[in-house]
């Protein structure tokens, strides 16, 4: 089951992300930018990072690099596609995903643990969850507040578009505290806090059980090898 | 709302990243005939009515002294909008 992390520019969590996929037990395969061939993976990871400098907006440059335009289609034809941060913001800048993502409400960039409300389990990110879960995911990000037009809005909210919510704390003003977002067909998961960073004992969020040993993360990488091995 | 509009450019020598980033883009995507990007910024300063000669005269001084470093930007206009 190949999975492929794609590194433009700036990218900082490509190789977190590779082993997130890793210790889901997918094999990764790096994919670089300006290499519009995907390798004939079985679904793609954009990380997180600051590409191209977040120049003229965050994800914008990396939106239009060679292997978005394989990306894009690929993903218009069904293939897995998981944003995470700026992996998020470049997929609603390659219009995958509506909306926007702006400077945070408060001004400060905020690196937390974020409690997540798992709103949508029928998408190939988030189908090893249960709906209404709440799980705990790190946040790190200075643009992440999400908004979308009133039409957008509804839509969204109307459709089940909502993959995730804010729990306890809106940490960056985003709108009806939307965390990530999935595309009409499921395959296309956004959002903005970190799962690659909470995949293994030791290193992730603190729990009621232990310190640093929130996994959650995992299930976004078992729930895609899962989808590819069913599908 | 009368308005007075800043406008500040990078020097014309020295490196733009962010618009040689998107120069490159553009260029990658097959627009040969932009040959360069540099992007600046505008501001606006909004009043409660139209400024007087002293108030522009005090926007101009803050458009020097504040809103640009003479060092690496340069001031390109200065727009009095009611």
């Amino acid at each position: 089951m190949k999975i492929g992390v794609v590194t433009f520019p700036g990218t900082l969590d490509d190789r977190d992300a590779a082993r997130a996929v890793r210790l889901a037990g997918g094999e990764v395969v790096k994919l670089w930018h300006a290499d519009a061939d995907l390798h004939k993976v079985d679904a793609v990871v954009l990380p997180g990072g600051f590409s191209f400098g977040d120049y003229l907006r965050c994800g914008a440059i990396a939106a239009q690099a060679p292997v978005m335009e394989s990306i894009i289609d690929a993903a218009n034809g069904g293939l897995p596609v998981l944003g995470i941060c700026n992996g998020f913001q470049v997929l609603v800048e390659s219009h995958l995903l509506p909306g926007g993502l702006i400077r945070n409400e408060h001004q400060h960039f905020v690196c937390r643990d974020q409690k997540l409300i798992v709103e949508n389990v029928d998408t190939a990110w988030t189908n090893g969850f249960k709906l209404g879960q709440e799980i705990t995911i790190p946040l790190k990000n200075g643009e992440g507040g999400y908004i979308a037009d009133e039409e957008t809005l509804k839509r969204l909210e109307g459709d089940g578009l909502i993959a995730f919510r804010y729990s306890e704390v809106n940490p960056n003003g985003s709108v009806n505290n939307i965390a990530g977002l999935r595309n009409e067909r499921g395959n296309v998961v956004g959002l903005m806090p970190h799962p690659e960073h909470a995949v293994e004992p030791g290193f992730g969020p603190d729990t009621s059980l232990a310190m640093r040993s929130g996994v959650d993360g995992l299930t976004f990488f078992t729930s895609v090898l899962n989808q590819v091995v069913n599908s | 709302m009368p308005k007075i509009i800043v406008e500040v450019m990078p020097k014309a020598d020295l490196l733009d990243p962010a618009g040689k980033a998107v120069a490159n883009a553009l260029q990658r995507k097959g627009n040969a005939e932009i040959t360069n990007v540099r992007i600046g910024k505008r501001i606006e300063l909004h009043y409660a009515n139209t400024p007087t000669e002293a108030e522009v005269a005090a926007a101009k001084q803050i458009a020097a002294d504040f809103l640009s470093n003479g060092v690496i930007e340069d001031v390109v206009n200065v727009i009095v909008e009611n």
